[in-house]
């Protein structure tokens, strides 16, 4: 490389760069796990938003996906295993002028934070959720998860799921989301498109990621490396926006539905209605100025 | 390899946008996105080997690269970005290569 | 600092000891509560959401403790002062976050309004059982704040020290009411806010990136900020360095633990509270907290009507334990009476601490009632003999 082209590299920060602790890096993530490629399209989102950072608040849980938050140079916070939900909600409504994004992966959000998850859907608590499926519990060597689609193996079901699993849009949708879409690591613009559109919603929005665990998922049901995986994403994807997302399902090797499936307008969002009952408690002369 | 010609209502304001990489090889772990999905073939994986050994990318096509940063948004290391970069300042890096 | 007048109900009230709990919370400054229904806790979370509408605070019913729990910490980092209330089963699902709370150094209040346990145990009658629980219940190496109160006016004002407590250490706090005192219907007296004491949460004065949530300047307590102030902290359950960010080897757990465990042990007697009675030529000294110390006082006068020297002392802060306070009362007493609605749990503690100086007396009760008050006269009597 000449020096000339050396200087014109200089020049060039990556977006990402701007928004992460340099500091930490390099990153625990392995070798073709999609959880940076989500990292770069949210930062690029959170820049598309304009969103004040210092009032940009990210919260995750427990697993590979949880260290997001602590990577990420916002006010960050790292919780318990399932329990990002429960924490964002006392964030959010204690701190109403804070976005709050939580990042977590499948294991932590659905399976020991399913309670969690579902309430916050009901309650139409005005956060966003990104969800990063890998379809198992990484971080603690590939066991199987509520997301592991049936049949697929997992180091604690060796000879093949025999529970159905989750249907993470549908499950958002029936408990009340109002901003829903699926996309895959493949899809960097509409995974960060659909970002930006989560994050500017009032109200529960949910975006769920399909990621390669090419150490654990992929390695275990011989599926090839990270890029064998983004290759067959992008094979195998279907994109269909509005899908009913009672057919969204996820079996093993077959087709990923992916869009944006969701999108509510006009559904009071938990502090609209609150903040809306406290205006009337103060006509009354109940609620304090 | 091809010279770049800047075109010919060139002056210093930059017109035509053309693109550049920056790769952190060091943080790299080879996964090749980079390299498969570039959409104009400017990136290949290097011979050569970083610290942890790993082969990391190099711009092998630099006429090539449009400064999209879809690199950049696949990279799950942050090892690499793209960005467009003044037509002059592009022109001349790749002339003098 | 005063207690601000919204919300102080000023006044004599006859209120039950949840009520004058909630009343207590208010006029600490506590402005977010998350709760789940469980008796006989109920009332205070009742009595929380109906008057927060006047005091500015928010109220949320959780879908279960865990949850609980770990909200109140989010709206502590988004600038609460914050509760939680329960009883054993749910303080047994919120245990993971009161670790939480130690190791992330988050101020906040979890009120247990014990009841007989284990399981589901009796949900309407009291016990004392959960002690060891308040102290030990998490994993890892922790020191805990716990107070106890005797009566409904104690419930309001000792919550108050409570959240003092919490926000002086940078701690969660336990609140070991009971049953009893949590339905007990008495004369409460609300003081006017200037005399009220409260402390206020202690911000950084730090600029962003200057500011670290884990470094002290002086004593063993960093400083607070809040999500959105601008410092872009990172907070982590993990072993963690000043910065917060996580390290993963001995010497930054060392380093961590020994300051967190540190900074209550090393101020005991900044935290210790109690009654003392007749301490000075007792024969006998009864050791005693929470509902069980007024049963103990009809129990001691019995016996001093019967001639033995008998003192009292009623443990206010029972967590951390008066250790050395014990040690040199134990060298100066035949023995150590020590009644509470359990089998034997705080008289491990000051078993402990008399280290055989002199003989220490259970007398335990498996919950579900009171003592009889002659059941600690029998024992004192006995431990005299």
């Amino acid at each position: 490389m000449t020096q000339a082209t050396a200087d014109a590299c200089e020049q060039i920060t990556s977006k990402t760069e701007e928004f992460v602790r340099s500091d930490r890096m390099p990153h625990i993530w392995c070798p073709g796990c999609g959880i940076g490629t989500t990292v770069n399209c949210f930062t690029r989102a959170i820049e598309q938003c304009g969103v004040d950072l210092n009032k940009l608040a990210i919260v995750s849980g427990i697993g590979c996906t949880g260290r997001v938050a602590g990577y990420l140079n916002l006010d960050s916070f790292h919780t318990t295993h399932g329990r990002a939900i429960p924490f964002a909600t006392g964030l959010k409504l204690s701190n109403p002028d804070l976005k709050v994004v939580l990042y977590s992966g499948d294991g932590d959000l659905i399976a020991i934070g399913g309670n969690h998850f579902i309430h916050a859907a009901r309650r139409n608590l005005d956060i966003t959720v990104i969800c990063v499926n890998n379809f198992n519990y990484a971080m603690t060597g590939g066991q199987v998860a509520p997301t592991t689609p049936i049949d697929a193996i997992g180091t604690t079901a060796p000879y093949g799921v025999c529970e159905r699993s989750f249907n993470l849009p549908f499950l958002a949708d029936s408990c009340g989301a109002v901003y829903v879409a699926r996309w895959t690591a493949f899809h960097v613009r509409q995974l960060t498109k659909a970002m930006v559109e989560a994050v500017n919603k009032r109200g529960f929005s949910f975006v769920e990621v399909i990621t390669p665990c090419p150490t654990l998922y992929e390695r275990r049901n011989r599926l090839g490396d990270g890029l064998a995986r983004m290759e067959w994403y992008k094979e195998n994807s279907v994109i269909k926006h509005d899908a009913d997302t009672r057919e969204c399902d996820i079996d093993f090797q077959g087709k990923i539905v992916c869009g944006k499936f969701v999108d509510k307008e006009d559904v009071p969002s938990l502090l609209q209605k609150r903040n809306q009952k406290t205006e009337e408690l103060r006509v009354k002369g109940i609620a304090c100025d | 390899m091809e010279k770049a010609t800047a075109p010919s209502n060139h002056n210093n304001k930059p017109k035509k946008p053309r693109g550049q990489v920056s790769i952190s090889s060091e943080r790299c772990k080879g996964c090749g996105f980079c390299v498969a999905f570039c959409p104009t073939g400017a990136l290949e994986m290097s011979e050569g080997y970083n610290a942890k050994g790993y082969h990391y990318p190099e711009l092998a096509n630099p006429e090539k690269c449009s400064g999209c940063d879809l690199c950049g948004m696949y990279c799950p290391d942050f090892a690499i970005c793209g960005a467009r970069v003044p037509w002059s300042e592009a022109a001349s890096a790749v002339t003098k290569e | 600092m005063s207690a601000e007048q919204k919300g102080v109900l000023t006044g004599a009230h006859y209120l039950d000891g949840d009520h004058a709990c909630s009343e207590g919370a208010i006029v600490a400054g506590c402005n977010f509560v998350a709760g789940y229904p469980i008796t006989p806790s109920t009332e205070i979370v009742e009595r929380i959401a109906w008057r927060f509408p006047a005091t500015g605070g928010t109220f949320i019913q959780m879908e279960d403790e865990i949850a609980s729990s770990i909200t109140i910490q989010g709206a502590v980092w988004g600038g609460a002062k914050a509760m939680t209330v329960s009883s054993g089963p749910g303080i047994s699902l919120m245990m993971e976050h009161i670790g939480f709370a130690a190791m992330t150094e988050t101020p906040c209040v979890f009120v247990n309004v014990q009841r007989g346990g284990p399981s589901t145990g009796l949900p309407t009658l009291p016990a004392q059982a959960d002690m060891m629980q308040a102290r030990w219940g998490s994993h890892g190496d922790y020191e805990i704040i716990a107070l106890s109160p005797n009566s409904p006016q104690e419930c309001f004002d000792l919550v108050i020290e409570a959240f003092n407590f919490s926000e002086k250490y940078r701690s969660p706090v336990m609140f070991m009411m009971d049953e009893s005192v949590g339905h007990m219907t008495e004369k409460v007296v609300i003081p006017t806010p200037d005399k009220i004491k409260t402390i206020p949460r202690k911000f950084t004065s730090k600029a962003p990136g200057d500011y670290k949530p884990y470094e002290v300047s002086s004593g063993l307590v960093p400083d607070m900020c809040k999500a959105g102030d601008g410092h872009r902290i990172h907070i982590t359950g993990l072993t963690h360095d000043e910065k917060g960010y996580p390290v993963m080897n001995a010497d930054c757990q060392e380093k961590l633990l020994t300051r967190i465990v540190g900074k209550i042990r090393d101020n005991v007697d900044d935290i210790a509270m109690y009654d003392e009675d007749e301490i000075e030529g007792a024969d006998v000294v009864v050791i005693s907290y929470g509902i069980t110390s007024r049963i103990s006082m009809k129990a001691i006068r019995a016996a001093r009507q019967q001639g033995v020297k008998v003192g009292h002392i009623r443990l206010i802060v029972v967590w951390p334990f008066i250790e050395n306070y014990v040690k040199k009362l134990a060298g100066k007493v035949k023995a150590l009476v020590v009644p509470e609605i359990n089998l034997g749990q705080v008289v491990l503690e000051v078993e402990r601490c008399a280290a055989g100086q002199c003989k220490v007396v259970s007398v335990p009760h498996a919950g579900g009632a009171v003592h009889e008050p002659e059941t600690i006269t029998k024992a004192i009597l006995e431990a005299v003999k």
